[in-house]
């Protein structure tokens, strides 16, 4: 496996890695099964690139794309609370509009970026190879939010937000207001996809209407996969586990794909994934049943 | 004695590793082809690629590195197969179908990219115009010239005034044939309506929502609509609208007749212009190109289901009659 290629897995690795942190508050703080991403990724890609292929600057672009997934998040999160639409059904709902939606957006079903500037190639020192700062890049970006998430998920707000995904009735009891709690952590989480998505756009050449198949299994995947690597209660800890869980992903992907030296073939490709994901979800835990057994 | 304990052993076995997969031949080209999905249409050109190559003399194994993956729909695979292939410094990366291009043509600009059945390169942004790019990227397009696909239509139902096309909205091919289609019908004394099928399942209710708007039908090459090409037929019958399809391989499924390409040969050219490569021509020298085989096949049988009489000169002009 070449430098270029662990480099690029590690470059869409850190991409989905947001993707995993949105995922991880869903599912994991709010308890919320949240298909929006599926939809909130290709939105985040489709503003980013048809504001930059009409002349607005990426960065701004960017910051737009994570705004409309906050937007769209917050959809969900009101055909929840204020409708009393039934949480994964107005996930659903969110995730077939945006399809429309993101076609209006960009008019077609491909918008390219290829010639663009975007936020990668305007930051660019001279000298550097695009392969190796698109990942250094995205090492700080990744890094800014993790600390970021953790210092807001330690705030009160933050807190409220957790505790409404423990125990709802407990949290009301205290006096959080639950149904806004509900709407800032699932505006927040596609916020994240959101951004995800128009980075995604903006390294692999534009955006595209299919770009957002199978997001919500590849989030999840990364969410078990980090938690069942580097188990923890502790959110610091968890944040750092889900990124790790989805830059693992990424690399059993490529793994996969230089494979063909066991006789396996490209249409083996999500099943090599699936077993190796298997490996790592198992493989701690006969770790501890055995370590376990010689303490006995 | 494990191997890990003896440094001799592990050195012998990395020495071992290292002769395996070094280049068995010093002239070995390497081609890798990346595809989007797994797809008849596509899949043929994949096999007329390698049918070109091992026609000018490249055999797999021997003089020939030979790579094929196929995302399996995802675009973060396309990405992953892209860089993969970069990374391998292949001589000639080929990408099928647009998205599958874009990553690659993102993430390289020095290693030969040869795209295929990629209808719209220019709007794709993948060369600025048909002529020599001057870049890495050269390739074959597979957008059909809609005068001749207008003058079929007039030729199987001289009578019909609004033409009815089924399509994904989501499938950038199908997208800018519509939107031509939409121009040029006018200047011919027709319409167009269309019914948008954004899954295979929603073809035949889109077909039928057309039914009474529309005097004939016609289909592009739409990956949705030509998967579910028989719940088209069915709807074609049942109201007698007549079928004009743009490949070759649904005249044999019910469509009265099609004037169209052979995705096999699209791939043979698209190899051909890899041979040209790897011979040492610079693919920004290289025009892009479109098919160059294009062929009449018809269905009598289809077209008296489906309520019309095919043209006697129609059918003799055919390369294919279909019973």
């Amino acid at each position: 496996m070449s430098l270029y290629t662990l480099l690029g897995a590690l470059e869409i690795g850190l991409i989905f890695s947001l993707v995993a942190l949105g995922v991880y508050i869903s599912f994991r703080l709010l308890r919320f099964p949240d298909l929006t991403v599926d939809g909130s990724f290709p939105l985040g890609g489709a503003v980013a690139a048809t504001m930059i292929a009409a002349g607005y600057d990426p960065f701004t672009a960017t910051i737009a794309a994570t705004i409309a997934g906050a937007v769209a998040g917050l959809i969900t999160g009101w055909l929840n609370v204020s409708l009393k639409i039934m949480d994964l059904l107005a996930s659903i709902l969110m995730m077939i509009a945006l399809y429309s939606i993101n076609l209006r957006i960009m008019g077609k079903p491909n918008v390219p970026l290829i010639t663009e500037p975007t936020v990668f190639n305007l930051l660019q020192p001279e000298g550097m190879a695009d392969y190796v700062f698109r990942p250094l890049l995205l090492v700080f970006v990744v890094l800014a939010v993790k600390l970021l998430l953790d210092g807001f998920f330690a705030t009160q707000s933050g807190l409220a937000i957790r505790a409404t995904g423990s125990n709802a009735r407990m949290a009301r009891a205290q006096g959080v207001n639950t149904g806004l709690a509900v709407l800032a952590g699932m505006a927040l989480s596609n916020a994240l996809v959101g951004l995800a998505g128009a980075l995604f756009a903006q390294t692999q050449g534009g955006a595209d209407i299919s770009m957002g198949v199978g997001t919500i299994v590849i989030g999840l995947a990364a969410v078990i996969v980090g938690e069942s690597l580097l188990p923890s209660r502790k959110l610091y800890l968890a944040t750092i586990a889900v990124i790790l869980g989805a830059i693992v992903y990424r690399f059993f992907i490529a793994l996969a794909l230089n494979s063909d030296f066991i006789g396996l073939q490209a249409q083996d490709l999500n099943l090599v994934t699936a077993v190796l994901v298997t490996i790592a979800l198992v493989v701690p835990r006969l770790r501890a049943h055995w370590s376990g057994k010689k303490g006995a | 004695m494990s191997l890990f304990t003896s440094p001799k052993a592990l050195f012998g076995a990395l020495a071992l590793a290292f002769v395996i997969s070094a280049p068995v031949h010093a002239q070995q080209k390497s081609v890798a082809i990346t595809a989007i999905v797994e797809h008849p249409a596509l899949d043929a050109v994949r096999d007329g690629v390698k049918e070109a190559l091992t026609a000018a003399g490249y055999e797999e194994g021997k003089n020939l590195k030979w790579q094929y993956q196929s995302a399996q729909g995802n675009t973060g695979t396309a990405a992953q197969i892209a860089r993969k292939f970069i990374g391998d410094k292949s001589d000639v990366i080929v990408a099928i179908a647009t998205p599958s291009a874009q990553a690659v043509a993102a993430a390289t600009k020095d290693i030969p990219l040869v795209y295929s059945a990629v209808t719209d390169p220019v709007a794709a942004k993948l060369v600025p115009s048909m002529a020599a790019s001057g870049s890495n990227i050269t390739g074959v397009s597979d957008a059909l010239e809609l005068d001749k696909q207008i003058e079929l239509i007039k030729r199987v139902t001289p009578n019909a005034k609004r033409v009815g096309m089924v399509f994904n909205p989501g499938e950038a091919n199908s997208v800018v044939v519509l939107e031509q289609l939409r121009e040029m019908l006018p200047k011919h004394g027709m319409s167009l309506v269309d019914a948008a099928a954004p899954r295979s399942v929603d073809v035949g209710s889109a077909a039928r929502s057309l039914i009474g708007k529309a005097d004939v039908f016609y289909t592009s090459t739409d990956n949705n609509v030509v998967s579910a090409y028989e719940a088209l037929v069915k709807v074609g019958m049942d109201a007698k609208i007549p079928l004009v399809a743009a490949d070759t391989d649904s005249v044999a499924r019910g469509a009265v007749a099609a004037y169209g390409m052979d995705y096999k040969a699209i791939g043979v050219q698209t190899g051909q212009m890899v041979v040209r490569i790897l011979k040492g021509e610079k693919p920004g020298a290289i025009a892009s190109e479109t098919s160059k085989t294009l062929e009449l096949h018809v269905n009598p049988g289809a077209a008296q289901k489906q309520g019309i009489t095919l043209s006697d000169a129609l059918v003799k002009d055919a390369a294919k009659v279909v019973q």
